[in-house]
């Protein structure tokens, strides 16, 4: 919690009331149920993230066939490993090549892709990323420790309420023989939204 | 950048975004709507985490006035009886609204 409330009796900051405030009102006009909006915050701090996310990319560099589904219709097929819901309705995966990174961004505000990745992190949201990814994205990448190859080329995908992104990044040497499990586990979340590569095995 | 994070910094963030998943879901508003009043109220103030969630709040406000027609003064009202409420509750205790020293006054 940001604030220490050990000297004094209970007290809400402005913000907090006017959250309460919002609540009370919504729900003396039947319009939400405490009890489900509990669940809402559950779902969203503890099951939804981008475990997902790694699984769906875990699988789509062990399968072609899947590889070729998430191309084509990258919501069914996301929705296939059951991941759906709010904010990931229409879902376009971006693979990274050898030729082409992706990068995404929301310009607009801080759509994102919830059922793979869950929440966006801090940095997502700030207005600084949100500018610099579209006029200077190398330079953006580079201060996130991603160097690109000569002549590679960086394509930048701005999402909207209508379609989320979904990068997936280029299989790191040395994965050969590994199980979809452990694959998972060397994608980052950095590396779905371009940001970061796949973590090579140790 | 890659270390974990909580999606929330405080209750009240995970409270403003459960009841606009709430709402919306319940047909109140589109989701475009939201994106568009948020990108509104979001402009560039939302410098970090603590900023984002209160231009969060601002766009849900000014949606659910806008949809349901409550006024700010109404929002208003209650948001101080919530904080006399939490002052009049000793500590330690769950905050009431029927614990507001004025609450006979402003509670239909």
């Amino acid at each position: 919690m940001p604030h220490d409330h050990s000297d004094h009796d209970n007290h809400l900051d402005p913000i907090e009331a006017r959250v309460r405030a919002l609540e009370t009102i919504l729900t003396r006009k039947g319009l939400v149920d405490p009890a489900a909006m509990d669940r809402i915050i559950e779902t969203y701090s503890e099951d939804v993230g981008p475990k997902n996310g790694a699984q769906v990319v875990a699988r789509a560099w062990a399968e072609p066939d899947f590889a070729d589904w998430l191309a084509q219709d990258a919501t069914a097929a996301i929705t296939s490993m059951g991941f759906s819901g709010r904010q990931g309705e229409h879902m376009q995966a971006v693979f990274n090549t050898d030729g082409v990174h992706n990068l995404v961004v929301c310009t607009l505000c801080s759509c994102y892709p919830w059922p793979v990745l869950g929440l966006p992190p801090t940095w997502y949201k700030s207005p600084e990323y949100r500018s610099r990814a579209v006029y200077e994205p190398r330079a953006v990448l580079a201060e996130f420790g991603v160097t690109l190859r000569e002549g590679q080329q960086v394509r930048v995908w701005d999402s909207t309420a209508e379609l989320r992104y979904l990068v997936i990044p280029q299989r790191p040497a040395g994965s050969d023989g590994l199980s979809q499990a452990q694959l998972a586990e060397l994608v980052t979340r950095d590396s779905m939204i371009g940001a970061g590569l796949a973590q090579v095995p140790t | 950048m890659t270390r974990p994070e909580h999606p929330f910094d405080a209750p009240w963030q995970a409270q403003a975004f459960a009841l606009t998943l709430a709402l919306h879901e319940q047909g109140l508003f589109t989701w475009g709507e939201w994106t568009a009043a948020l990108s509104d109220a979001l402009g560039a103030d939302a410098q970090d985490g603590a900023m984002y969630y209160q231009c969060w709040v601002f766009a849900l406000e000014r949606l659910i006035d806008q949809k349901t027609g409550t006024t700010e003064a109404q929002r208003a009202n209650l948001a101080h009886a919530w904080r006399r409420a939490a002052q009049a509750t000793p500590h330690g205790e769950p905050i009431k609204l029927e614990n507001d020293p004025e609450a006979s006054l402003i509670c239909q």
